[in-house]
C-alpha cells in the first residue's frame, strides 16, 4: 500500500509537469485554429511551419533563436571557463570575492538585468540590434559556465598543472592538454546549460533587441500573442523543439553513463 | 662539458615568505653530481617549500638557485633539466598508463619509434611491463607511484625531485619501494632530491641528509653523523630515539648530568658550562650485577620490539632513562649501567632562560610578549626599555587559555629524564621555554602566567633615546 502510495504520487507529479506539453503535441496534429478543438487528425500544420521556410518571420525567429544561442553559449562558454580557473588559483579574501559577485547576477531578476543592460547601451551610444542581445546573453549566461565548471576543478588534483609544466608543456600546452581533459564534462554542460538559457530568455532579449524588427522566439510569441491570438504553428514548432531538447538530454546521459563504466582501449 | 661541475644544484641564501611568514630562511645548500639528498623535518619546515622552487613551480623572494653555475631564476619550470615525483602522485586522469609516460617526450616530438622504446625501457625499470593500456585509476596506489616515478624518468632529466612519493603508500609497500629507489639511484647515477618526514626512510635512502626546522636548515650531514653526533636537541628527538638531558660540562673531556660525572671526548665548551647530553638508549650497557657500575636504578618497564626489548629505567637518583638490549630485563629488577665516554654526545644548550625584550609600564607592570605583567615594584623609571629573564621552570601553564596572561600552545616537547622541556607558541609567533613535570601534547592550547616575583628585569642601555 504504501508503495502504491509512492509510485502514484510520482505519477501525479509527472503528470501534472508534462501535462502541458502533452496537450499541445496532441493538438498539434490537428487544424483547428483555436486550441482544445479537435477537427480531425493533420499534419497540415507541420507543412504549413516548414512552408514558411527561413524568409518568414516565424523561420527567421527560429534561426535568430539557435545562433544567437550557439553564439552566446560559445562566448560564454570560453570566458567562463577561463574565469573560474582564474578564481579557482585564487587565494583566500579575494576567491570568496569574485565567487559572491558571479553568484549575483544569477539572483538578479532579468528584468533588472535588462532594463540595466538597456541603460547601458543607450548611455554608450550603441545601437541596439543583433550584437546586443548576444552580449546580453553572454553575460547572464557566463556566472553558469563558472558554476559549472568549478566543481571539476575543485575535483582535480592541483599538481596535475605542475607535473605538466614538469614534463616540459608551456602554460598553454598544459591547459590544453591537461586541465581542459579533466574539467571537459563541466565545460560541456556548461554550454548546454548556457545554451538552454539563451533559447528561453525573454525579458533581456526583449530589452536589448532594439527597434529594428530583431525578434527570437520568445518575443515574437509574445508579439504574436498581443496581436490576437497565437499563431496555430507555434504548437508543432513547441512539440518539436521539446523533442530536441529531450534527445539532447538522453544524449548527455547515456554519454556520461557510458563514461564512467567503460575503460578506453588502447589501438 | 658540464660535467667540470663537482656541485650541481647550488642553493644560496634561499628565502621564501607566505602571507608575511618567512616559511624559508636564508637557506644554503651545495648538492653535488648523482648525490642522494633528502630534506627531512617536520611539517612545515620548508622542505617541500625548498623543492618546488628548485623545480621552479614558485619563485624565491630572495636568494638564488644555481644549475651548473647558472642562475636558473628565470628559467621556467617546464625547460628545467629537472623532474618531479609528486606526493600524490599527480597522474592525468584522462590519459593510460602509456600515454602518461609519453606525455613529455610527445611534447618534445620525438619520433614515434623512439618514444615506444623508452617508455618499455622505463615501464621494466619499475617493473609495470604490460600495463601500457591500462586507466591509470583502475591501479593501486603502489603502481600509480611506480608509473608517476617512470615518468618523471622517461625524460632523462639530470635531477629527479622527489616529494614525499611514498607517504600514501602502506608500511609494507613503502620499505620495498625505498629499497627500490635506491637501486634506481645507483643504476642510474643521476641527482636525487627526496622530501621526507620520516628519518627511517631519510636515513635508509640518502648519501646526504638536510635536518630543517622552521624554515632553516638544522644540520647537514651523512646519516651517520646526523644520527651519531646531532648538532642540537632538536635533531637528537627527531632522528632515532634518544635520551636528552640536561648536563654540565665540568672541564674537557669530563661532563656531569643524571647527578654522577662521566668521561667523555668532546672538548672547548669551557668549565662549568651547563650543555645539553645526548644518550641512544643502545648505547647504555645495562647488567643485573650493580658491582662496578657508573650507576644503578631499577627497571619500571619492559616491552619486546622484535629484535630487542625496549626498556625504561628509573635511576636512583630519580632519573628516567630509556635502554635498548637484546637481553630482557623484568620490571622490578635492579640493574647496574654504564656508558662508554664515546657514545656521550654533548651539545651546547640554545638558551639557559627565557629572554625577552619589553618595556617598564608603571612602577608594577611591565610590557612583553605584547601583554603586561605585574611585577613586585622597582625604582627603574616608567619607559624604560627592559630586558626580562624568566627561569624555565617558573613558567605556569593553565589549561584554559584565558586563564593565562598570553594564550600559545605546545609547539614542540622534549623528555629530559626528569621533567619535560617545552617550546609554547604564543598568538603572535613569539616562543616561551618552559620546564615542567606535567604531560602536554603537541597542539595544546593553554595559557601561560608568570608569578610576579619570577620576572627578572633589568634596564637596556638604549643611547639613542638618552636626551
Amino acid at each position: 500500500m504504501k508503495k502504491f502510495l509512492a509510485q502514484a504520487y510520482i505519477w501525479l507529479l509527472l503528470i501534472i509537469l508534462y501535462a502541458p506539453i502533452l496537450i499541445i503535441a496532441i493538438f498539434s496534429f490537428t487544424e483547428a485554429k483555436v486550441l482544445g478543438n479537435w477537427t480531425g487528425f493533420s499534419v497540415k500544420l507541420y507543412t504549413n511551419l516548414f512552408s514558411g521556410g527561413v524568409s518568414s518571420s516565424l523561420g527567421k525567429a527560429i534561426i535568430n533563436t539557435l545562433s544567437i544561442g550557439v553564439l552566446a553559449a560559445a562566448i560564454s562558454t570560453a570566458l567562463g571557463s577561463l574565469a573560474a580557473i582564474g578564481i579557482f588559483n585564487m587565494r583566500g579574501r579575494a576567491r570568496k570575492a569574485i565567487t559572491l559577485l558571479n553568484d549575483v547576477p544569477m539572483l538578479n531578476p532579468d528584468i533588472i538585468t535588462g532594463v540595466s543592460l538597456f541603460i547601458l547601451f543607450v548611455a554608450l551610444g550603441i545601437t541596439q540590434g543583433y550584437a546586443t542581445v548576444v552580449l546580453a546573453h553572454v553575460s547572464f549566461c557566463t556566472p553558469y559556465v563558472v558554476l559549472s565548471v568549478m566543481p571539476k576543478l575543485r575535483q582535480m588534483n592541483p599538481n596535475t598543472y605542475e607535473a605538466a609544466l614538469d614534463l616540459g608543456a608551456t602554460p598553454g600546452q598544459a591547459l590544453r592538454k591537461v586541465i581542459l581533459p579533466q574539467i571537459r564534462p563541466g565545460v560541456v554542460s556548461g554550454f548546454i546549460l548556457a545554451f538552454t538559457l539563451s533559447i528561453d530568455d525573454f525579458a533581456v532579449t526583449l530589452f536589448t533587441k532594439g527597434n529594428y524588427g530583431l525578434d527570437n522566439l520568445s518575443t515574437y510569441i509574445y508579439a504574436d500573442a498581443r496581436k490576437g491570438g497565437l499563431t496555430p504553428e507555434l504548437r508543432p514548432l513547441m512539440t518539436i523543439i521539446f523533442l530536441v531538447v529531450l534527445a539532447l538530454l538522453l544524449i548527455i546521459n547515456i554519454r556520461s553513463m557510458r563514461n564512467s563504466k567503460t575503460k578506453r582501449i588502447r589501438i | 662539458m658540464a660535467e667540470q661541475y663537482e656541485s650541481i644544484i647550488r642553493l644560496e641564501n634561499l628565502s621564501k615568505i607566505y602571507d608575511g611568514k618567512k616559511v624559508l630562511d636564508h637557506v644554503g645548500l651545495d648538492i653535488k653530481r648523482g648525490e642522494f639528498v633528502t630534506l627531512l623535518g617536520p611539517s612545515g619546515c620548508g622542505k617541500t617549500t625548498t623543492l618546488r622552487l628548485i623545480a621552479g613551480f614558485i619563485r624565491a623572494d630572495e636568494g638564488r638557485i644555481l644549475l651548473e653555475g647558472k642562475d636558473i631564476a628565470g628559467v621556467p619550470p617546464h625547460q628545467r633539466p629537472f623532474n618531479t615525483v609528486f606526493q600524490r602522485y599527480a597522474l592525468f586522469p584522462h590519459l593510460d598508463v602509456y600515454d602518461n609516460i609519453a606525455f613529455g617526450l610527445k611534447l618534445k616530438k620525438i619520433p614515434e619509434a623512439e618514444i615506444d622504446k623508452r617508455v618499455r625501457r622505463v615501464l621494466k625499470m619499475v617493473a609495470m611491463t604490460d600495463y601500457e593500456d591500462r586507466d591509470v585509476e583502475s591501479l593501486s596506489g603502489g603502481q600509480q607511484q611506480r608509473v608517476a616515478i617512470a615518468r618523471a624518468l622517461v625524460g632523462e632529466p639530470k635531477v629527479l625531485l622527489l616529494d614525499e612519493p611514498l607517504a600514501a603508500l602502506d608500511r609494507k609497500m613503502r620499505e620495498d619501494m625505498q629499497l627500490e629507489i635506491k637501486e634506481m639511484h645507483q643504476k642510474l647515477g643521476i641527482t636525487f632530491i627526496y622530501v621526507t618526514h620520516d628519518q627511517e626512510e631519510a636515513l635508509t635512502l640518502s648519501d646526504t641528509v638536510v635536518v630543517m626546522r622552521d624554515g632553516k636548515i638544522q644540520q647537514i650531514g651523512s646519516p651517520r653523523d646526523i644520527y651519531n653526533e646531532p648538532v642540537n636537541s632538536f635533531v637528537a628527538d627527531f632522528i632515532g630515539d634518544s635520551n636528552i638531558l640536561n648536563g654540565t660540562m665540568i672541564r674537557d673531556k669530563r661532563v656531569a648530568f643524571i647527578g654522577h660525572e662521566f668521561d667523555c671526548v668532546d672538548i672547548g665548551f669551557g668549565e662549568n658550562v651547563p650543555v645539553d647530553v645526548v644518550i641512544r638508549p643502545e648505547d647504555i650497557y645495562i647488567k643485573k650485577d650493580t658491582t662496578g657500575e657508573q650507576f644503578t636504578g631499577t627497571v619500571t618497564s619492559c616491552i619486546f620490539k622484535g629484535i630487542h626489548y625496549n626498556m625504561l629505567v628509573q635511576t636512583d637518583e630519580g632519573y628516567e632513562l630509556e635502554i635498548q638490549d637484546y637481553n630482557a630485563f623484568e620490571p622490578g629488577t635492579v640493574v647496574g649501567m654504564h656508558i662508554h665516554a664515546g657514545d656521550i654526545q654533548v651539545m651546547k644548550k640554545d638558551r639557559v632562560c627565557n629572554n625577552f625584550e619589553g618595556e617598564l609600564l608603571s612602577p608594577t607592570s611591565v610590557r612583553f610578549l605584547d601583554a603586561e605583567w605585574e611585577i613586585p615594584e622597582t625604582q627603574i623609571p616608567v619607559g624604560t626599555k627592559i630586558s626580562v629573564q624568566v627561569a624555565f621552570n617558573k613558567v605556569n601553564l593553565q589549561d584554559n587559555p584565558v586563564d593565562g596572561t598570553v594564550e600559545g600552545e605546545i609547539y614542540f616537547m622534549l623528555y629530559k629524564g626528569d621533567r619535560y622541556h617545552i617550546t609554547v607558541r604564543t598568538k603572535n609567533d613569539e616562543y616561551i621555554y618552559v620546564d615542567t613535570n606535567d604531560i602536554w601534547d603537541k597542539g595544546d592550547q593553554l595559557g601561560v602566567k608568570i608569578a610576579p616575583r619570577n620576572i627578572k628585569i633589568t634596564p637596556i642601555k638604549d643611547y639613542k633615546d638618552d636626551d
